[in-house]
């Protein structure tokens, strides 16, 4: 059973449904790859055999086997795709595939400099290739291998293949990359294409006691991927991105059955096309995996309409060392003891590895609005967010930056074309800070995405912006709105950037209640002000946060943290060490260890405070039965 | 224990100070008038919250915190939550202070006047100064000057107008209240008043609690009060209170600031104002009447020279890093901030060794004029001279006697680490007789001898108690140095009273005493090992001792030295035995603790009447206070419950046992807690 879709490059679509998904896919997926060329889709429900695999199939689709195909290898995203000072000085982004691709921002290299400290002069460039000799040998499980080979499940153990599934996207990680080094990697790589292929590798993997570690999207920032240096049995890391189909759309009961190894911008985009979508737009969404997702308990930006992840999902299949787990039926809610799922979720690759998935779905929205609004200061805005979150009326997306990040994201302001453009910025500019005598210096601003149907969306935001107005909240515009978001696609290209002049950093979440909001921004941006200056940082950090996701008890708060190391010996330890204070500062103040990066091992040290000792027993015991070999060994969470 | 934060005991030789800037000098070359108008511009707290004092009134009124307390109490009375509301806010009003800049001009000018009057100088340490500037603007600051005089706190406005610092508000006792002029300018200068006590009134507690958070964290004003809770008439710091001090690391707790800077103020009085005054309340000796009489005394106080006042600001501690690994912040993440909640076992040990380090960081830098030294010699010289049957022939010691001893008292008490400033260029002699004149009301000279001032009196009662106001005033001035001694001298008297040389029954011995005498002197709970270290260290530094893995040996050149700790821990060694002898001999049941004072004053009296008791420094109420707290604590003595209030329950044998041991009649049980 096949059946074939066009993503039709510029012929635009036949039905109206296509169209609409083409005018959606330009909408929000700006940020995203350029509407892919062309390509089958295969709608198959039978496992794809390994040498029937044409190359047609795969190329609809974003992840190649060969990661190095298209990303780098030692920093975020797309090989093509970076921010660079050009022998002006002026900042600019490469590549095609972004909305602020090819452009210039001229501001930024006075932001840059202004900020850290930092200097063009100083440059601190990567190491430019991958050298396969500086990666140690593979120890190979031979019984393993030669019994795989006997399944035809595609398998390699090239330096190069392993590398990519060593890390994750955490600093240290990246740093490490950056001067060439490697530490533990996986010993080889397997590449399974459906459930049956899972099944079969992680039977032998228990008959012959080899470490399995699922490898998803490879965006994880919790040090889930680092491989054990305990570990001494060969590991293997499991990819499951070639498990990247749509299985089946179910469009009476809307839910759809997805292989898990599928990112994010695939499901969009494929749902799209018939209509639909996920709603699930984590800021990963480019790389990430469903699977992923499921593990780690991953949380989308427009989570107000369609739910975080544990919402969205109906089904899971999950291959164990004991066999697979599932659910009988699909029904909508259960009350058969503690939900399974649960266990499944945020287990981190601990238990197993998630094959297939139904998920709801939604028709694509008819009409989506960006918008903005200006605060006299963070206080105010929180306040505002806090009551559109009583009034349970929040948009699909609102974010409040605080004034740090609403400078960081005016720099990336593209050169506008005409006069008259700025002519227009500089009225607003005026407006707000003299006419209204905002602080430029303290005021924020909120970021807001609405979706539905017209009429109710210009409905919404209008209620939106009489609550923001009793705040002291101005509206901004559109285009602020959609900048403030481009921000978190950009923000890992960005760092990459800072890594070429002494600069590195990294962002970190948290939840906390409403009443706490307030102060945890405080104490966390100065608690990492005061760490950096103790541990000897020479120049004045950026410590700056916003609040992403409000529920009614509370908030969802994130942090970019970065600093101009140059004269420190050990920039990531002293990072490290920073990090670990402002974890603390969190979870002095009411936070929790994590709203939705996970745990991983980075986290692994607070678990048992977090969770209680009771609790972490619980943990444990699920996993002595369900893996009582250890088989799944990366050694996450507990 | 690992208090590291505030003291630690490394060589205190090496204990770095700063130096003093005397302010009266400008005041003495240039207009009051233009100093009182000034142009005051001080550094605020960077994240301040602009207010004045009645939009805080509605602050607090407003807040959480007291709408939950108000609702609970009218779910639980029946009262309506109107009606408390207004009751809040008329204790509101009688707390608030008033802060006005004017009343501080006029206090400016007024002091200026009268401190040029009776002090030689006020030195400052500028440096401190600087600190405290910085300290403010970085976070909320909390003033915690030690108290030893009524001065202290117009003293410390004054100091920080000088130095154009923000102005504090201060934690005021009531009983200033009553001075109805008085009391209406000390609020507008900055005062609050708060109820001495107000035990189970939890609307008070709330609007109180409420009032000096909310002005620290919106960064109104540092936040000043007094550790000790109230004037220390015996210049010994008091065992701290801690209310207050909960309060404002309250917020830092509850993470609704980043951080609390607490900062320990020593103000030194080289004559203290209320000399004679403090002697005769710990005498229980009446005042001298209110009449022309009282005004002609005012005005002598106004023509005596007072010397010179030091005021040291100490390194701010932040609440941050002293908490840092104590406390574990996120047990305030289960319950909603603004329900009050008891602190829990851990806050408060943790409150209670904050506080202690904090006393003894104020100790620590108090400046010891020369006179510290020679008073305490003089004590001792007046009490073996008691001793001897030759009294009365040869009186006193010879001056040049005396300047030999000050000039080794004063190598012992700087090896010691006291902050002495003896003038090392003048020759030594100068030093000494240029203190002793200012003390001629306690001292007199005569035939080249020193002897504390005769007083010519009839009965032997009233001659005992006037030399007792002697007396008095002189061991206020020796316990000054107090700090210094002390913790060698616990251990010169627990080798005094220990049965062998071996250290752990020497230590053993130590832990007796600190354990006793917790409640008379700043003695850190839980830092027995570490204190006994610190005295061993000390007394081996200079000489005077040699300790072993398993023996304390007093060397032959250190018996002058451990001769003289002992002697200065005697009185009090003495004391507690002659109360506890009361206790036993002649308690009666019906005793109260009212009655306790006046009946253990009447047997010292007999006592030292018949010669049996040589210090007549026992008679200090403060004393005797301490040892009926410390029995209690300890459960010799216990308050019993159903009879008249306060009657206490005496357990004679035990009471007799401790006596006896403190007298080194009986080894110091092996029920000690703390080993070595």
């Amino acid at each position: 059973m096949a059946s074939n879709s066009s993503g039709g490059g510029g012929e635009g679509g036949s039905s109206d449904r296509q169209r609409i998904a083409q005018q959606r896919l330009r909408i929000i997926a700006g940020h995203l790859q350029r509407p892919a060329d062309d390509g089958l889709i295969v709608l198959a429900a039978e496992c794809k055999g390994q040498n029937n695999k044409t190359e047609a199939s795969s190329e609809g689709r974003t992840v190649p086997r060969r990661r190095q195909e298209i990303m780098k290898w030692n920093g975020w995203g797309y090989s093509d795709s970076k921010f660079l000072f050009n022998k002006k000085g002026q900042a600019e982004f490469t590549g095609k595939r972004y909305r602020l691709s090819g452009m210039i921002m001229p501001a930024l290299k006075d932001w840059f400099e202004g900020t850290f400290g930092a200097s063009l002069q100083h440059k601190t460039p990567a190491t430019p290739v991958l050298t396969s000799s500086a990666v140690q040998p593979p120890t190979l499980n031979e019984a393993f291998v030669e019994e795989l080979k006997s399944t035809g499940i595609s398998f390699s153990h090239n330096a190069e293949d392993r590398v990519f599934r060593a890390h994750g996207h955490c600093l240290h990680e990246i740093f490490a990359l950056r001067e060439g080094k490697f530490g533990r990697v996986p010993d080889m790589v397997v590449w399974p294409n459906c459930h049956n292929d899972v099944v079969k590798i992680v039977e032998l993997a228990c008959k012959h006691n080899v470490c399995l570690m699922p490898y998803g999207g490879g965006t994880s920032v919790s040090s889930a991927l680092e491989c054990p240096p305990e570990e001494t049995r060969s590991i293997v890391s499991l990819d499951t991105s070639q498990m990247n189909r749509i299985l089946w759309i179910d469009e009476k009961n809307l839910t759809a059955h997805v292989e898990a190894g599928i990112v994010g911008q695939d499901l969009e985009r494929l749902l799209n096309e018939s209509g639909y979508c996920t709603g699930h737009e984590p800021d990963s969404m480019e790389f990430s995996s469903l699977g992923g997702w499921v593990a780690t308990r991953a949380s989308g930006m427009k989570k107000n309409i369609y739910g975080n992840i544990e919402d969205l999902v109906v089904h899971i299949k999950m291959v164990t060392p004991r066999g697979v787990i599932e659910k009988s039926c699909q029904g909508p809610r259960m009350s058969t003891g503690p939900d399974i799922h649960h266990f499944i979720m945020g287990s981190e690759g601990t238990l197993g590895v998630v094959t297939e998935v139904t998920m709801k779905i939604r028709p694509v929205p008819e009409y989506q609005k960006y918008g903005s609004v200006v605060f006299p200061n963070f206080e105010q805005g929180v306040a505002c967010l806090r009551e559109v979150a009583k009034q349970r009326c929040a948009p699909a997306s609102i974010r409040l930056m605080d004034n740090e990040q609403f400078k960081f994201g005016h720099a990336l302001k593209p050169q506008v074309s005409s006069i008259f453009t700025s002519f227009l910025e500089g009225l607003k500019k005026l407006y707000i800070t003299k006419f209204k005598g905002f602080d430029p210096n303290r005021l924020c601003v909120a970021t807001l995405l609405f979706e539905g149907d017209r009429e109710k969306v210009l409905q919404h935001e209008k209620q939106v912006y009489d609550i923001a107005a009793k705040f002291g909240g101005l509206a901004a515009g559109e285009d602020n709105g959609q900048r403030g978001y481009m921000l978190t696609f950009v923000i890992a290209y960005l760092r990459d950037l800072g890594m070429d002049y002494y600069v590195i950093g990294e962002s970190f979440e948290t939840s906390v209640p409403w009443d706490r909001v307030l102060d945890i921004c405080r104490n966390v941006k100065a608690r990492i002000v005061r760490e950096c200056k103790d541990k000897g940082v020479q120049f004045p950090p950026l410590s700056t946060c916003r609040v992403t996701q409000t529920y009614d008890a509370g908030a969802c708060v994130y942090f970019y943290f970065a600093f101009n190391y140059r004269g420190l010996s050990d920039p990531v330890h002293a990072y490290e060490q920073v990090e670990h204070a402002a974890r603390e500062e969190i979870l002095a103040n009411g936070g929790s260890l994590s709203h939705h990066h996970g745990v991983g091992k980075l986290r692994k040290e607070w678990m048992r405070e977090t969770v209680s000792n009771v609790g972490m027993g619980m943990l444990k015991s699920v996993k002595e039965y369900v893996d009582p070999q250890n088989i799944f060994g990366n050694r996450n969470l507990l | 224990m690992a208090s590291k934060a505030v003291y630690t005991h490394r060589d205190p030789m090496l204990k770095k100070r700063d130096d003093f800037e005397d302010i009266l000098e400008e005041r003495r070359s240039s207009s009051d008038l233009r100093y009182a108008l000034k142009c005051y511009t001080p550094v605020l707290y960077k994240g301040l919250t602009p207010c004045n004092a009645s939009l805080l009134k509605g602050m607090v009124l407003q807040s959480d915190q007291l709408h939950y307390v108000i609702s609970q109490m009218s779910k639980g009375t029946g009262r309506a939550t109107d009606d408390i509301q207004e009751e809040a806010m008329a204790i509101l009003d009688e707390m608030a202070h008033s802060l006005q800049l004017s009343t501080i001009r006029f206090f400016a000018f007024t002091l200026s006047k009268v401190f040029k009057t009776l002090f030689r100088s006020i030195c400052v340490n500028e440096e401190g100064i600087q600190r405290l500037q910085q300290a403010i603007h970085e976070h909320p600051v909390v003033l915690l000057p030690s108290h030893r005089s009524y001065m202290d706190f117009l003293l410390m406005s004054y100091l920080l107008y000088t130095y154009d610092l923000a102005l504090p508000v201060i934690a005021a006792g009531m009983d200033f209240m009553g001075m109805k002029f008085v009391g209406e300018m000390l609020r507008m200068s900055g005062a609050f008043f708060i109820r001495r006590s107000f035990g189970g009134d939890k609307l008070y507690w709330a609007v109180f609690s409420e009032y000096v958070k909310t002005m620290l964290k919106i960064g109104f004003a540092p936040v000043e009060f007094f550790l000790e809770g109230t004037r220390s008439r015996t210049s010994k710091s008091l065992t701290p209170k801690l209310g207050l001090l909960n309060i404002v690391m309250d917020p830092f707790l509850k993470g609704e600031v980043f951080d609390v800077n607490l900062v320990p103020i020593s103000i030194s009085y080289e004559r203290i104002l209320e000399e004679s005054l403090y002697a005769r309340e710990l005498l229980g000796v009446p005042k001298p009447k209110e009449s022309t009489s009282g005004l002609f005394k005012a005005r002598k106080v106004l023509s005596e020279d007072y010397g010179s006042i030091h005021v040291y600001f100490g390194q701010p501690v932040s609440v941050r890093s002293l908490a840092q690994g104590k406390v574990n912040r996120c047990q305030f993440s289960l319950v909603p901030r603004h329900i009050p909640k008891r602190p829990s076992e851990e806050i408060h040990s943790f409150v209670n060794d904050s506080a202690y380090k904090l006393v003894r960081a104020q100790e620590e830098n108090m400046v010891l004029k020369p006179w510290v030294l020679l008073v305490s010699l003089l004590l001792q010289n007046h009490h073996q001279n008691q001793g001897s049957a030759d009294a009365g022939q040869r009186k006193g010691v010879a001056l040049d006697e005396l300047t030999a001893q000050a000039l080794w008292l004063r190598d012992l008490s700087r090896e010691y680490g006291a902050f002495l400033h003896w003038p090392d260029h003048t020759p030594p002699s100068e030093v000494v007789s240029s203190s002793l004149s200012l003390h001629q009301g306690l001292v007199r000279i005569c035939e080249g001898r020193v002897h504390l001032a005769p007083q010519g009196t009839v009965t032997p009662e009233e001659e005992l108690l006037s030399q007792a106001v002697v007396i008095l005033s002189c061991v206020s001035y020796r316990n000054q140095a107090l700090h210094v001694f002390l913790r060698p001298a616990l251990l010169a008297s627990a080798i005094h009273t220990a049965s062998s040389n071996n250290k752990q029954e020497v230590f053993n011995s130590f832990s007796f005493l600190r354990n006793m005498f917790s409640n008379e002197f700043i003695l850190c709970p839980g830092a027995t090992v570490q204190d006994f270290e610190e005295a061993c260290y000390l007394l081996m530094k200079t000489g005077a001792l040699q300790v072993t893995q398993q023996e304390v040996l007093v060397t032959e050149s250190g018996h002058r030295t451990v001769a003289f700790l002992t002697n200065m821990l005697d009185p009090f060694l003495q004391g507690y035995q002659v109360v506890c002898r009361f206790l036993c001999e002649e308690a009666t049941d019906s005793l109260t603790e009212k009655l306790f004072i006046p009946a253990v004053r009447k047997f010292i009296i007999k006592l030292l009447l018949e010669g049996r008791l040589r210090y007549a420094e026992v008679l200090s109420s403060d004393l005797q206070k301490n040892v009926l707290a410390a029995l209690l604590r300890l459960g010799a003595v216990q308050k019993v419950k159903g009879a008249a209030p306060g009657t206490l329950k005496i357990n004679t044998v035990m009471v007799n046992s401790l006596e006896d041991t403190l007298g080194g009649k009986l080894p110091t049980q092996k029920t000690v807690s703390a080993r070595l």
